[in-house]
């Protein structure tokens, strides 16, 4: 392979030390934890050093983890990948559960604008900067952030359901 | 026309009939010629849909019971059909096609998921039509075979034939329309 892992976390430590962290090969996919207040100064560095050429930015997504300690609560999660050596690589940044915000990263890659808008459709997670911040998916009209825990799956509307024909009884729900 | 023709014709409603003459309701009448020319406005979103291409078609043909044109403007339509999950972000789109008919029309909700949701017991997703517009006949079936659509749309006729003429005009109407804040 023409780009090492090795290379990517020397430089990334290099540039900007303590603000990376917990680098390891999880899935086949180089993985580390970005401070979440400099993600945008550690992409664009991914994007535009000369050797780690991460021209792509495949997806991004947000992460609920309800049981961790507060200041971890949320994560959003960037995949990108570099076409001219075909490496990959995965970002987390953890999120307040309390106040969940990040800078934007749309000013980067024109692509996370609807991606953004989709984590903060089904997470609440603010991106600090984006320039039209609204619901994609869900009616504009829904007050819950669906995909967090503390929200149920199910509608309340319906009238029709008996639980007991779901499988669903005291014991199991 | 003669006994052994292939063409069928509908049976003339209740009434009393004599020399050069016949005298019945002006509901039967009027009810008799609504339900054999129902319009059909297909409002198709997912597999049912499908189901219903096959009903439309050649093979199950729709159009020997009077349904012969799909119409696709909601204001030329008197027969709506729900086929599929409606998203409540749909919700109020399918509302809007429904306002946008002319009086008399009738809703059928094909299928599970058009008549209480289905399977899909989740936030996004409408639980039953009836939470948005009323309807008349509910299909059941995940999807409905064909013959479950026709037998829906000739129940639907059974409604049409014996509604009075002046049902759209009663009190009872307003109120209906009323509960579901249309108009």
């Amino acid at each position: 392979m023409a780009l090492e892992t090795s290379v990517i976390q020397n430089k990334l430590i290099e540039n900007f030390g303590l603000k990376v962290s917990d680098f390891f090969q999880q899935h086949d996919i180089f993985t580390f934890e970005v401070a979440s207040d400099s993600i945008v100064e550690v992409m664009k560095f991914l994007r535009d050093d000369a050797t780690l050429r991460f021209n792509f930015l495949t997806d991004l997504c947000g992460i609920h983890y309800p049981d961790y300690e507060k200041e971890r609560q949320f994560a959003v999660v960037y995949h990108m990948h570099n076409w001219m050596d075909n490496v990959r690589i995965r970002i987390k940044c953890y999120l307040d559960g309390d106040k969940p915000e990040i800078d934007t990263v749309s000013g980067l890659f024109l692509s996370s604008n609807w991606q953004e808008r989709e984590t903060y459709d089904f997470y609440g997670i603010i991106f600090k900067g984006h320039p039209q911040l609204k619901r994609i998916l869900n009616m504009d009209e829904m007050t819950s952030f669906p995909l967090r825990k503390e929200f149920p799956l199910e509608d309340s509307g319906r009238t029709d359901k008996d639980d007991r024909f779901f499988g669903r009884t005291s014991q199991n729900c | 026309m003669s006994d052994t023709s292939k063409y069928n014709t509908v049976d003339a409603p209740e009434g009393y009939a004599g020399e050069g003459f016949f005298a019945t309701k002006l509901d039967s009448v009027v009810g008799l010629a609504r339900a054999n020319s129902l319009w059909p406005l297909p409002f198709a979103t997912s597999c049912c849909g499908i189901e219903f291409m096959a009903t439309m078609a050649a093979h199950y043909d729709v159009a020997r019971f009077g349904s012969e044109r799909m119409s696709f403007s909601p204001r030329q339509a008197d027969m709506l059909l729900v086929m599929g999950t409606i998203a409540k972000k749909m919700a109020p789109i399918l509302r809007q096609v429904y306002e946008q008919m002319s009086e008399p029309k009738w809703v059928i909700a094909v299928g599970a998921c058009a008549s209480s949701g289905g399977v899909f017991d989740t936030y996004s997703v409408l639980q039953g039509i009836d939470k948005v517009i009323p309807v008349d006949v509910y299909v059941p079936g995940c999807p409905p075979r064909p013959e479950q659509i026709l037998d829906g749309i000739m129940r639907l006729q059974e409604i049409v034939k014996s509604e009075s003429v002046r049902r759209r005009g009663s009190d009872e109407y307003k109120d209906l329309l009323g509960s579901y804040n249309i108009k």
